[in-house]
């Protein structure tokens, strides 16, 4: 800084980059599957390669599982479940899960540089919510493990079995958190498989769980696409099925598991409504409204995709939101000043590519901040949509990215039969300072989830899942045990 | 720029004439080791010593800001609160920081602080006023906002958080909201209201802290003296330690930093 000697000092100020450094972690150049607590060559001798969003650079080879690796690890699974794993106290399965949790926290730093990383999701969210959230779903249900019948009152709580977990890449290690843990809580063993373009914090998680002790075959992690996923679902020695992901897999599983002894629990699409009413705090509702879209790059099952704001507000409200919009960074994920990072996979950028083209041939207004983005790896610029209904394509299906279609209402059944006038049924936000509608409106949305006046709030303690095609059975909280009890 | 926009500030029972000058010295030399710093914005004494401060500043570009309306609590009739500030504009004051009746607004008596405000700026003629809303009195956010539109359309050149009597003072939440008033009010009518945080801004990263926040929610444009100021009386030594830092490379006894 040098002498400053006149009146009108430069204002031009930017933030100079500052990334999260990835020095300290460890990757390894190929990685197997993790079965009965080993690291094992896949049969199929295939590999396919997981690479970094934002710069679109390989980060590691990892194991492609086939229907005989799948085979091993329910195996393994079973011998676990059968030897050790439903022998033990509720205590003792308490133990390991406390003791996988406290490793997850010491490698905490590492766990959310390679999260960002392999999804491209920004260095603030996996520092901030991923990694501690999952942290804290493992030492929640770790602390159920011996009060099971606590929690299902007059009857004998006991375990399904061997469970398989299917998992997406929107959330990779956090997924991974709220599978496993409420499953070994309840006395079973798992086979994991995670999404095919964000498989290296599972791998990760399998060494904890390896240098954690927990008995061999009690989590089993295998890689692949999505035949190793419906290898899992098909395989007859499997007592439950959970899967979170998109609706038209969720249907493929349902028809699968049909006729079959198989438990299920299917956590899928969402198109949720965020409500926001002429009374509402609207700055604060503006916040709600960029963390109900843009948090994670907007892929979010969960996220409050079609904004209603009340007509009578509504100029102001598009307005504000515009303004901070336009202070959003878009950019390097591991970039710790960086609000929205690289959509995961070219595919997903391309889907979501389609529909803004689609909003745009339905005549919807659009607009995007004007940020620059990097010119390698896949970025999207947030967008929103104004000028449209319930009738146009772009408020009816699932985009999946930072893409906000805002509609306008006038009276509060009007925005109750819209907001539930969907396929979906995940979550819904409702932004007002009046207490008592936001009680009528809780009652009234057909959603898993409401949220008043905050949006994508998560913690280990509150249940979370879906109505209607956005899927059935809950995770989290109490009722997330049941999913795995007989 | 931190330097250039502080009111340098003594408001004590125990302010004397000499203290006073001594204080308008320093404004016009923060650090004469340092050649080529800027004066701080002003200097914010009471109405009494405000004869003093424009002998004592001459030409200067300092400018003189005088409390008034029976600060810090102004609890005291319409008229004296007048005559106090006629007081200090006469005798030389270029701005007016004038506290609002936090009885009569938390009572509700919402068109009785208005017609303070502006029966006041009436009284200010040329000088500029800032109105002290005293946040921690209001307590809740929602007070704080209120006062903000009140104050702005009652014809506050300048609202200002705090006494600097009362905790808590200037904190972040509390300047946000403020701000935020303020650029509600700029989008509608075009108008620029200017901002001072006082109370508890006493280091550099606090004062970068309340930029940004500025800068990010008002833009460039507020970024000078004319329309943002730190009420502050210990912030000017720790950006002068600062700077001789990034001088030197090293960090200085605070002894090395005058006291006035």
């Amino acid at each position: 800084m040098a002498k400053k000697n006149t009146a009108t000092p430069s204002t031009e100020w930017n933030y100079a980059a500052s990334p999260e450094s990835t020095a300290h972690i460890r990757l390894e150049k190929k990685y197997q599957l993790f079965i009965n607590n080993e690291w094992v060559t896949p049969s199929s001798k295939k590999y396919f390669p997981t690479i970094n969003p934002a710069t679109e650079d390989v980060l590691a080879e990892i194991a492609w599982a086939n229907d005989a690796d799948v085979d091993k690890a329910v195996k393994a699974a079973r011998k676990a479940y059968t030897d050790v794993w439903s022998k033990i106290s509720g205590a003792e399965r308490g133990k390991y899960i406390y003791r996988i949790a406290r490793m997850m926290q010491e490698r905490a730093r590492e766990f959310a540089v390679i999260e960002t990383l392999d999804s491209g999701k920004p260095i603030r969210e996996s520092r901030d919510v991923d990694v501690p959230l999952a942290c804290n779903h493992f030492f929640y249900y770790a602390g159920w493990a011996d009060k099971l019948e606590y929690a299902v009152p007059h009857k004998k709580p006991e375990a399904l079995g061997v469970a398989g977990q299917i998992i997406p890449w929107n959330f990779p290690l956090l997924m991974a958190a709220w599978k496993i843990a409420p499953a070994l809580a309840a006395g079973n063993t798992v086979v994991l498989k995670p999404a095919e373009t964000t498989s290296l914090t599972a791998l990760k998680l399998a060494e904890i769980i390896k240098d954690s002790g927990l008995p061999a075959g009690v989590v089993n992690i295998v890689t692949g696409y999505g035949d190793t996923g419906a290898a899992i679902v098909n395989h007859p020695d499997i007592d439950k099925i959970a899967f979170t992901g998109s609706t038209n897999v969720g249907k493929m599983i349902q028809r699968a598991v049909a006729g079959t002894h198989k438990k299920t629990t299917l956590e899928l699409g969402g198109k949720s409504a965020n409500i926001i009413f002429d009374d509402a705090p609207i700055d604060q509702a503006v916040e709600g409204i960029i963390n109900g879209i843009f948090f994670n790059q907007g892929h979010v099952c969960c996220a409050g995709s079609r904004l209603f704001v009340q007509e009578n507000v509504a100029d102001l409200v598009i307005r504000k939101l515009k303004t901070r919009m336009e202070s959003l960074y878009v950019g390097d994920p591991l970039d710790k000043n960086t609000d929205i990072g690289a959509i995961n996979s070219k595919k997903q950028l391309e889907t979501i590519n389609h529909y803004i083209s689609i909003g745009k041939a339905e005549g919807a207004e659009i607009f995007q901040s004007d940020c620059s983005i990097p010119s390698k790896g896949f970025f999207c610029k947030p967008t929103l949509f104004t000028g449209v209904s319930q009738s146009h394509v772009i408020t009816q299906e699932e985009i999946f990215g930072p893409v906000l279609t805002i509609q306008t209402f006038r009276t509060i059944d009007e925005v109750i039969q819209k907001a539930n006038n969907t396929p979906y049924g995940l979550a819904a936000g409702v932004w007002t300072d009046k207490g008592s509608r936001i009680f009528n409106l809780t009652t009234k949305l057909r959603a898993g989830v409401v949220w008043a006046n905050t949006y994508n709030k998560f913690d280990p303690v509150s249940p979370f899942g879906g109505y209607k095609e956005s899927g059935f059975g809950r995770e989290g909280g109490m009722h997330g045990l049941s999913a795995y009890l007989k | 720029m931190v330097l250039n926009m502080i009111d340098l500030t003594t408001l004590e029972g125990k302010d004397t004439p000499g203290k006073v000058q001594q204080m308008c010295y320093k404004a016009q030399h923060l650090h004469d080791s340092l050649p080529g710093l800027p004066p701080v914005a002003a200097v914010c004494v009471y109405p009494t010593m405000v004869a003093v401060a424009r002998k004592a500043l001459g030409n200067s570009s300092v400018k003189i800001a005088s409390v008034s309306t029976a600060f810090p609590s102004g609890q005291s009739t319409r008229e004296i609160k007048i005559a106090d500030t006629k007081f200090a504009v006469d005798h030389g004051a270029d701005e007016i920081d004038m506290v609002i009746s936090r009885g009569k607004f938390l009572e509700g008596e919402y068109s009785f602080v208005f017609d303070e405000i502006a029966a006041i700026k009436e009284a200010c003629g040329k000088a500029r006023l800032k109105v002290i809303l005293e946040t921690g009195e209001l307590c809740t956010l929602d007070h704080v906002r209120m006062a903000s539109d009140i104050a702005i359309h009652a014809g506050a050149d300048f609202i200002k958080t705090s006494t600097g009597k009362i905790q808590p003072a200037a904190t972040m939440q509390v300047t946000y909201t403020m701000l935020m008033a303020i650029k509600d009010y700029y989008d509608q009518t075009g108008i620029m209201i200017g901002m001072k945080p006082a109370g508890g801004i006493s280091t550099a990263k606090l004062a970068l802290h309340n930029l940004v926040m500025v800068k990010e929610v008002l833009g460039n444009q507020w970024l000078t003296n004319e329309w943002f100021r730190f009420g502050a009386s210990s912030l000017a030594n720790d950006v002068l330690m600062q700077l001789m830092k990034t001088e030197s490379g090293l960090y200085q006894s605070a002894d090395y930093f005058s006291i006035d």
